[in-house]
């Protein structure tokens, strides 16, 4: 299953003026599985993800990904490495529609320049087919082909979060960073959503994703990294994780 | 609703509910006939009324490209005359005299048609280079930037004077002449009334008329092109949420610059165009006041809207350079019929020239009032101003589901 590590963060670092969102924080995800990254709010989650996908790089500490040195780099070329990213507080194109937003998601995939577009080659139109036809399949990979065209900020709540997901996985990643994909479901739709995730690292796709609710990822994750304060304070399996006693206090809080 | 949208042949079915179809078509047909509805409607003045429409064709350009920076990339723009004017100085350097007074010692007279080219790039070529440092600046601040350079590019050319004449203007400049194959030896014999009707001299606008449909046409194919290409998704996705549009992989700050870019260029064509049909440029064509009206014909119009845009184009320029100026004429024409007593219609159509620009005021804010999402919407703004979150959908605005 494993390989090594896809991405591997070593002492990674974000100030904000005096305040250390990120402290010293390393860790490895492995190819093909699922690792979670939890803790409480304001622990530093998000800004780990920033840092990783360039949006904020971080002030100290390294991220390899695929065992290159990424740390800085612009977010549309960590994208077209191969990380992909949902985010926390939906950003779809609203007025765009669903089939476009997943085809905005392949354009670091193709290739038509400029001239091949004001011409329309046989080039553009032929890749313009394929873009459309992967966009529909990614579609109903996530179960949203109905809404293909209907602008994205008329989705139903969680159907944009499954289209930013389509979105994400339409970049071709190797590497699919997820921001609480389930924030604010139910928890029959918390179910179905880890269904799918689980149905994209079938497809051999390495999923990282944060979480609020420690009870959602112990099911599905191999793996489970715990920030509290910006700090690692534990990692490892649901099990072990469950049984820290800091992961107890910090998370769960004392009285767990 | 659905299976009867989709009994229709496929080009209707995607048409059917498409208001910009049918303007294309209502434009084409105007601008094949407008020509001959002139001469027959109203013969005196029918030179006249084909120039302007000729001139009207500059600003469509021009609001075509300045919507591809606006209306689809969302980026405030300004500052856009400044690219009209060094696409016609441009054409007006390398066609006329005026080198040879500078201290370059030589004229250059580059044909026409070579130069539509040359402008073109020259206009894109100063578009990235004011996109280069100023794009990472957003909404407003952009907006005076580019304010600022539409500002500093007509008196950089007035200032200039030892290459562009200044304040007196580059003047005699060449018109275009079409080559020998077309504008031939033949065209001694006065029969060929096409031919000998598209010569381009300035009693004749009609080949102008003919050239200005034909950019304005090759203007919507190229910007329609790209609208639907994965440029024009990008430029989308940078207007949407540009924050997300580079963790997708698109790279906005270069996707921007091409928007600037490619926006300045269609201003290069209506530049080059402008500087042949005038023989005159000089820097006070390119003021302020050019930038807002195109902007203004662009919201106006339609923001994001191709046909929106002409539109809007058109009918600002027919209202600021026809009705406006021709209203004191028909004030004092009625009131003389009605049987007014002289003074009386003096002084009606003095009231009526001094409340010009009242009256265009008037017009738009009623316009912007009654259309705030502009005559010709995309469905974009059209649901933004008319809908609340959550209801309706694209499938229901275009028939399909």
């Amino acid at each position: 299953m494993s390989d090594g590590a896809i991405l591997r963060l070593r002492s990674v670092t974000k100030r904000f003026g005096g305040l250390t969102a990120v402290d010293d924080v390393s860790f490895d995800v492995s190819r093909g599985e699922i690792f979670a990254l939890i803790g409480p709010n304001g622990a530093g989650k998000t800004t780990l993800f920033n840092g990783i996908t360039g949006l904020i790089p971080p002030s100290e500490g390294t991220v390899e990904f695929d065992g290159a040195n990424i740390t800085g780099f612009k977010p549309h070329k960590v994208a077209w490495l191969g990380i992909a990213r949902t985010f926390q507080n939906i950003r779809l194109f609203d007025y765009m529609s669903a089939l476009d937003n997943v085809r905005v998601g392949q354009h670091c995939r193709m290739h038509a320049k400029v001239w091949d577009a004001l011409f329309k080659t046989p080039l553009e139109r032929s890749e313009e087919r394929e873009v459309e036809e992967k966009a529909m399949e990614l579609l109903r990979f996530v179960g949203i082909q109905r809404h293909a065209h209907n602008y994205a900020r008329n989705l139903p709540y969680g159907q944009q979060r499954r289209l930013e997901i389509a979105r994400a996985l339409a970049s071709g990643p190797k590497l699919l960073l997820l921001d609480e994909p389930a924030a604010g479901f139910t928890p029959q739709e918390k179910v179905q959503l880890m269904a799918l995730v689980e149905k994209i690292r079938s497809e051999g796709i390495t999923v990282f994703l944060i979480e609020h609710d420690m009870k959602v990822v112990m099911g599905i994750s191999r793996r489970i990294a715990v920030l509290d304060h910006g700090e690692k304070i534990a990692e490892g399996t649901p099990e072990q994780v469950r049984a820290n006693p800091r992961v107890i206090e910090a998370y769960l809080g004392k009285s767990a | 609703m659905t299976t009867r949208v989709q009994e229709l042949p496929g080009w209707l079915r995607r048409n059917s509910r498409d208001p910009n179809a049918l303007v294309y078509m209502i434009l084409a047909a105007v601008a094949v006939l407008y020509p001959t509805i002139v001469q027959v409607v109203n013969p005196s003045q029918s030179i006249t009324l084909i120039n302007t429409a000729a001139d009207a064709g500059v600003f469509v350009l021009m609001a075509i490209g300045l919507n591809v920076v606006v209306g689809f990339a969302g980026l405030l723009d300004l500052g856009y005359a400044a690219f009209f004017a060094i696409g016609a100085y441009t054409y007006a350097l390398l066609a006329s005299g005026q080198l040879a007074l500078t201290p370059a010692h030589h004229a250059v007279h580059l044909p026409f048609w070579l130069l539509l080219f040359v402008a073109v790039f020259v206009a894109a070529a100063a578009g990235a280079l004011l996109g280069a440092p100023t794009l990472r600046l957003r909404g407003d601040y952009l907006a005076i930037v580019t304010l600022g350079f539409g500002e500093i590019v007509p008196r950089v050319f007035r200032n200039l004077s030892q290459w562009t004449n200044g304040v007196n203007a580059i003047s005699a400049i060449d018109a275009p002449s079409l080559p020998a194959w077309i504008d031939g030896p033949w065209d001694n014999g006065a029969d060929f009334q096409v031919v000998r009707d598209l010569k381009f001299t300035i009693g004749q606008p009609v080949a102008y008329y003919v050239l200005m449909a034909l950019l304005v046409l090759v203007a919507i194919i190229v910007v329609t092109n790209l609208y639907r290409s994965r440029l024009g998704r990008a430029w989308m996705a940078v207007r949407e949420d540009e924050v997300a549009a580079s963790a997708m992989g698109v790279n906005t700050r270069n996707i921007k610059l091409l928007a600037f870019s490619i926006g300045a260029a269609f201003s290069g064509f209506a530049g080059c165009y402008y500087g042949a049909k005038l023989s005159l440029v000089s820097p006070e064509n390119f003021s302020f006041l050019v930038s807002v009206t195109i902007l203004l014909m662009v919201t106006l119009g339609g923001m994001g809207n191709v046909p929106g845009v002409i539109v809007g184009a058109l009918l600002i320029y027919f209202v600021q350079y026809k009705f406006l100026s021709d209203l004191p004429h028909w004030t004092n024409a009625v009131a003389t019929t009605v049987g007014l007593p002289g003074n009386a219609v003096t002084s009606l159509s003095d009231l009526v020239t001094r409340l010009n620009f009242v009256l265009f005021g008037l017009i738009l804010v009623v316009t912007m009032l009654l259309r705030p999402q502009g005559l010709i919407p995309s469905r974009i703004r059209q649901e933004e101003l008319t809908k609340g979150t959550h209801e309706g959908s694209v499938a229901e605005v275009q028939g399909v589901a």
